[in-house]
């Protein structure tokens, strides 16, 4: 049997807009993946023991409130500590272009701001899961 | 003995988590640890829960696990959503009501698509159950995908059933159609701060009349209003006490082989299944078959007899 994908979509921190993970959600579903939903207002650590617990390869943290240069960090490191630092990571929502850089140096693989169609993210994932 | 069921014996969340990737993926390296996990479960609870989509069953087992934590009690959660039949792809949304549990190191939570099974489980659950269990889990619940009336596979694994409805859901020729109606060892009517609560109750009441005539045991009906948390305390001893009953009458020594019984012809059926559709050649020949069938040049029959006969001799 094929393995499927499985992705984390969380949502860290204190925005409670959840419409665009939602969305991102639905198209990974239809994309073939295992979607596991996470609800508002997660912590790094429960992220973190989420994607322990559900064994996924992939987490796709949203967040609007324009805390990501700590809150995504935060999962990288934690992830890394536990010994999960294949998981990819990728991240959506309100992201400034100058900040990207320093997101990717911190295991952020893919940053996905405004505009960006569902197929990137999904064509995205595909290539950089580690399988 | 293999590193990662001895890893799960001790507990590792991650180990755990790995192992339950493996029976989901069908993995070859699946029996070998299975071997181990098998002689080192039995000893936790089963407790499945079933019902309507939208009843609170996520909400439900939310609580009923806090309950149990409080008796100290080690939980693990198998929860259970739909894959689409068309993408393959699936949404798994229960851990969202059970945030509340997430960094307790007391419950592990793991949710799963159906991949193709229908009958209300996941084809892996039967090994995640039995992983939980030997990873000295106390209590397993299993919440099933959202039913209609006739997913009641949940009986073949649970010690004890429950299955949830709210008010508003039928009259009373709903309670006395077959399937679902017919599977539950505790009935909870969530969702009752809800308008019709009495009329559903009262419904319920005399279905239970009805089939419990000549048994030595009434099936009771649990009033739950699971997002505030009232009437859990109630559930949790009407499912204990439905399991001292199971013991004292020794069906649970029946339930239990039962239950071995259907992860065995689980096993076999997906066994079989992947010979036939993925193994290359064999993939090949059933292809070719469907097409003669769709021409009518083969009728599915003959197929079939073909198809076996060649696993067969």
């Amino acid at each position: 049997m094929e393995k499927k994908i499985r992705v984390l979509v969380a949502k860290p921190g204190l925005d409670g807009h959840d419409r665009g993970a939602k969305i991102v959600a639905r198209a990974l579903r239809d994309a073939g993946m295992e979607v596991i939903y996470t609800g508002l207002h997660q912590t790094a650590d429960m992220i973190v023991e989420t994607a322990v617990q559900e064994d996924v390869d992939v987490i796709g943290l949203s967040l609007l409130s324009g805390a990501h240069m700590t809150l995504f960090r935060d999962v990288t490191k934690l992830l890394k500590e536990k010994g999960m630092g294949d998981v990819l990571v990728v991240g959506g929502g309100i992201i400034p272009k100058d900040d990207v850089p320093a997101l990717k140096k911190a295991g952020i693989a893919g940053c996905f701001g405004p505009g960006t169609t569902c197929e990137e993210i999904v064509e995205f994932i595909k290539k950089n899961v580690k399988k | 003995m293999s590193n990662l069921a001895s890893k799960v014996l001790k507990g590792d969340p991650m180990s755990i988590a790995r192992l339950i990737s493996l029976a989901e993926n069908n993995s070859s390296e699946l029996a070998d640890e299975m071997r181990v996990i098998h002689k080192h479960s039995g000893k936790a609870y089963v407790v499945g829960v079933t019902g309507v989509m939208g009843s609170g069953k996520s909400t439900l087992i939310c609580e009923l696990a806090r309950a149990y934590r409080k008796h100290g009690k080690k939980v693990g959660i198998v929860a259970i959503d739909p894959t689409s039949p068309f993408s393959g792809g699936a949404l798994l949304g229960d851990r969202v009501r059970m945030t509340d549990l997430t960094m307790d190191e007391g419950v592990f939570i793991r949710s799963m698509g159906t991949r193709g099974m229908l009958g209300g489980l996941a084809s892996a659950v039967y090994d995640a159950v039995e992983i939980l269990d030997a990873s000295g889990k106390d209590v397993v619940i299993i919440e099933t995908v959202g039913v209609g009336q006739a997913e009641v596979d949940v009986v073949k694994i649970a010690d004890t059933t429950l299955v949830v409805l709210v008010p508003g859901l039928g009259d009373s020729i709903q309670m006395i159609k077959a399937g679902i109606m017919e599977i539950a060892d505790i009935f909870v009517v969530n969702k009752a701060d809800r308008p019709g609560i009495e009329q559903i109750t009262a419904e319920l009441e005399s279905l239970i009349d009805m089939s419990c005539i000549g048994k030595d045991r009434k099936i009771p009906v649990v009033k739950t209003t699971a997002k505030e948390n009232k009437g859990v305390t109630e559930l949790v001893d009407e499912i204990e006490k439905h399991g001292l009953y199971l013991k004292k009458t020794k069906v649970f020594e029946v339930q239990r082989r039962k239950r071995y019984e259907a992860e065995l012809i689980e096993i076999i059926r997906k066994r079989l299944m992947n010979f036939i559709f993925d193994e290359s050649t064999f993939k090949e020949k059933v292809e070719s078959m469907i097409d003669q069938i769709s021409r009518k040049e083969l009728d599915p029959y003959t197929a079939a007899d073909e198809i076996l006969g060649k696993i067969l001799k």
